[in-house]
């Protein structure tokens, strides 16, 4: 089958007419001139596909951030160019490339996918373009590919598992098999847990590993049942997390605690229903937190975008607060690159979460909590670790 | 490992066998039979799925929902085959690639219109909301059981009305003939029109009743298209006796593959489709 004679020259020609008039949606009408031109920040987000809904929730918290501030960084109006990211690390480079020499952004904010971002730290590291990562937790990008311009408002993989082996070991379960997807975040989030869990004295019984983003896990639960271990700590999201929950339950093994990072119940949560009693995670955020500042960012969001927020909102919103104390410290010079890195640095974020600061490689050093599933709700149990930091392995900086 | 252990196992697999085999039957009658590459398979069964999952919202019974859903899901695919497929019959395979390909792209948009990006569970009915007692650890949900059952129902109900029927007979003469058969009196396009829509409402069904024991989620019918493809083609393109005999091997694959080669899990399958087809080149009953 001769598939290039279908394809004539003028399909390609009609193709690019197409492209082009999509790309010149995003030419901009306004040049910059000095400090009174718009400030330009760049969204490389998912807006389709499985993490469409984190890319939508990041944004609007990012634009509910900057509103409530006054809807300006550093005395500056701002302007949003979106870019969908598809949540392919295929055309990482390709889309960073289209905000960052494209568009000339001042900022980049994304990207969910972890693959993405590292397709991303690629290019900004060559162009200096200042980023904030406001989801993916590839340890990578605080890590062994650090760099001044590179930010973090969310999590590292291993940040997010570790406090959980220390509440294993204090709740007397030394015995634990662990089980993730076969990919980087699931090989991260492992390790987190089992470097912590080891050093109080437990016992990882075995490892299992399934291919990503199999969802069949029949197989690997009679494995576990015929293992009979005190504890199983797992790293699942979305569609697989709600999936494994059920499964769990379903074949009988709910003597067994469940463990995992927080996301394997958030976002999920009422989809599980009765399963996810009793599921034990640690995240840097929960719904419930009984503090001013997330109570009043709760009913902001919900009231502005009729939903309720998420941690992938926080996130949004902590990115916009970064930039905007780092623009205010150099009074809306995006030249000033040296000073506004510095005061990004130094900044101090008033988060729903709680009070964050930043580590030497550039991400979150905060308090990640202990929750617990009663009664269908998320309940904060406690503080599992306080004020933890990335090991940062890697990173020359600082 | 123990003479348990392996007997459970066992039972994974054949219990995901039958599974594969109710997603993969309705491939089976419209690739295998029809001759058509139906690419939009696994968007029949995501409709099926969200479908159900949204009736059993609104009318609070699963089987409800699962009744409802299945005519729906016939008639898509009724007016899909009347509107587009039908004017590829005589066209290259190529060309319904395309067009089934461009329906994927479709449903999915359709499915974020609709219901949104959000991933969603349904219930197991109260009734089969048990589980049989394996060992001290290990249970067996009733309705795995019972999923496992019906899929094994259709399959004797499919061989005896594709082998036995009339009915039967016009689909497998007017899949090696299509000429012949209008010349005798037979309305083809009707005869197309239904195994297609019975193709559809396959998917759909496979999709509602699993359910309870998968999630609701964007993309969920592009992973199940590509297992769907493996156990046509294993079986034999156009064989239902084939296809069941394929999905039990992949079942069983798959299980004991992710139990003995963890490390190679997400190649045993292919690895067996590999073997098969070394050994008969045109799969198992062609």
């Amino acid at each position: 089958m001769d598939i290039a004679k279908t394809v004539t020259r003028r399909t390609i020609l009609q193709a690019g007419a197409v492209a082009a008039v999509g790309v010149s949606g995003f030419v901009p009408t306004r040049f910059a001139i000095g400090n009174t031109a718009k400030v330009k920040v760049g969204f490389l987000l998912p807006y389709t596909g499985t993490y469409a809904g984190l890319g939508e929730a990041i944004t609007n918290a990012f634009k509910l951030a900057v509103e409530e501030r006054g809807g300006k960084m550093g005395g500056r109006e701002i302007q949003y160019v979106a870019v969908d990211s598809e949540a392919n690390p295929a055309k990482g480079p390709e889309n960073t490339n289209k905000l960052v020499t494209g568009e000339n952004v001042d900022f980049l904010v994304g990207p969910v996918h972890s693959g993405v971002a590292l397709g991303m730290v690629k290019v900004v590291r060559e162009s200096g373009t200042i980023t904030v990562i406001a989801n993916a937790g590839a340890g990578a990008a605080t890590g062994p590919l650090c760099a001044p311009n590179i930010f973090r408002t969310s999590f590292t993989n291993w940040q997010a598992s570790y406090p959980m082996g220390k509440v294993a070991v204090e709740r007397g379960l030394k015995n634990v098999v662990t089980m993730s997807w076969k990919y980087a975040a699931g090989e991260e989030a492992l390790a987190g847990f089992e470097a912590n869990f080891t050093k109080h004295g437990g016992k990882v019984v075995k490892q299992i590993m399934v291919p990503f983003p199999s969802d069949e896990f029949q197989a690997n639960l009679t494995e576990i049942a015929s293992l009979k271990p005190d504890g199983v700590f797992v790293f699942f999201a979305g569609a697989g997390a709600l999936k494994f929950v059920k499964d769990y339950a379903a074949a009988g093994l709910k003597s067994i605690q469940l463990m995992g990072s927080g996301f394997l119940t958030d976002g999920v949560l009422k989809g599980q229903g009765e399963a996810a009693e009793g599921v034990l995670t640690t995240l840097h955020y929960a719904d419930a937190l009984d503090t001013p500042e997330n109570k009043a960012f709760r009913a902001a969001y919900s009231k502005s975008f009729g939903k309720e927020a998420d941690v992938y909102a926080v996130q949004g919103y902590d990115a916009a607060q970064l930039l905007v104390q780092g623009m205010a410290a150099v009074k809306g010079d995006t030249g000033a690159k040296p000073a506004l890195i510095d005061a990004m640095e130094k900044a101090v974020i008033k988060s729903p979460r709680g009070t964050f600061t930043l580590s030497k490689a550039h991400n979150p050093v905060q308090d990640f909590y202990l929750r617990q599933v009663k009664g269908g709700q998320e309940i904060v149990v406690g503080v599992a670790e306080k004020a933890l930091a990335d090991p940062a392995t890697g990173c020359k900086m600082g | 490992m123990d003479f348990w252990f392996f007997l459970i196992q066992l039972l994974n697999g054949v219990q995901y066998g039958l599974l594969l085999f109710l997603v993969a039957s309705g491939l089976t009658l419209i690739f295998g039979i029809m001759g058509i590459i139906n690419l939009a398979h696994g968007a029949f069964y995501m409709l099926g799925a969200y479908l159900a999952w949204w009736l059993a919202g609104v009318t609070g019974s699963l089987v409800a929902a699962v009744l409802l859903s299945l005519p729906i899901a016939a008639l898509v695919g009724y007016v899909i085959e009347a509107v587009l497929v039908r004017t590829l019959y005589k066209r290259d395979h190529l060309d319904q690639v395309l067009l089934t390909y461009g329906l994927i792209l479709i449903f999915n948009e359709a499915q974020r219109i609709f219901w949104g990006n959000d991933v969603h569970g349904v219930a197991v009915p109260q009734a089969l909301a048990w589980s049989f007692k394996l060992t001290e650890t290990l249970s067996y949900p009733a309705y795995r059981v019972v999923l496992s059952v019906v899929c094994g129902a259709l399959a004797l109900v499919m061989y005896f009305v594709i082998a036995k029927t009339r009915f039967g007979m016009w689909v497998r003469a007017g899949a090696s003939n299509r000429e012949m058969v209008a010349a005798l009196g037979i309305n083809v396009k009707l005869l197309f029109g239904l195994v297609f829509a019975i193709g559809a409402a396959l998917a759909g069904l496979a999709g509602a009743i699993s359910t309870p024991i998968t999630s609701v989620a964007p993309g969920m019918g592009d992973t199940v298209l590509i297992i769907c493809f493996v156990v046509v083609v294993i079986g034999g393109v156009g064989s239902v006796k084939g296809a069941f005999l394929g999905a039990l091997l992949i079942g069983l694959a798959d299980t004991f593959g992710k139990v003995f080669v963890p490390d190679f899990a997400s190649f045993t399958v292919y690895g067996v489709m590999a073997a098969v087809l070394l050994w008969k080149p045109r799969g198992l009953f062609a």
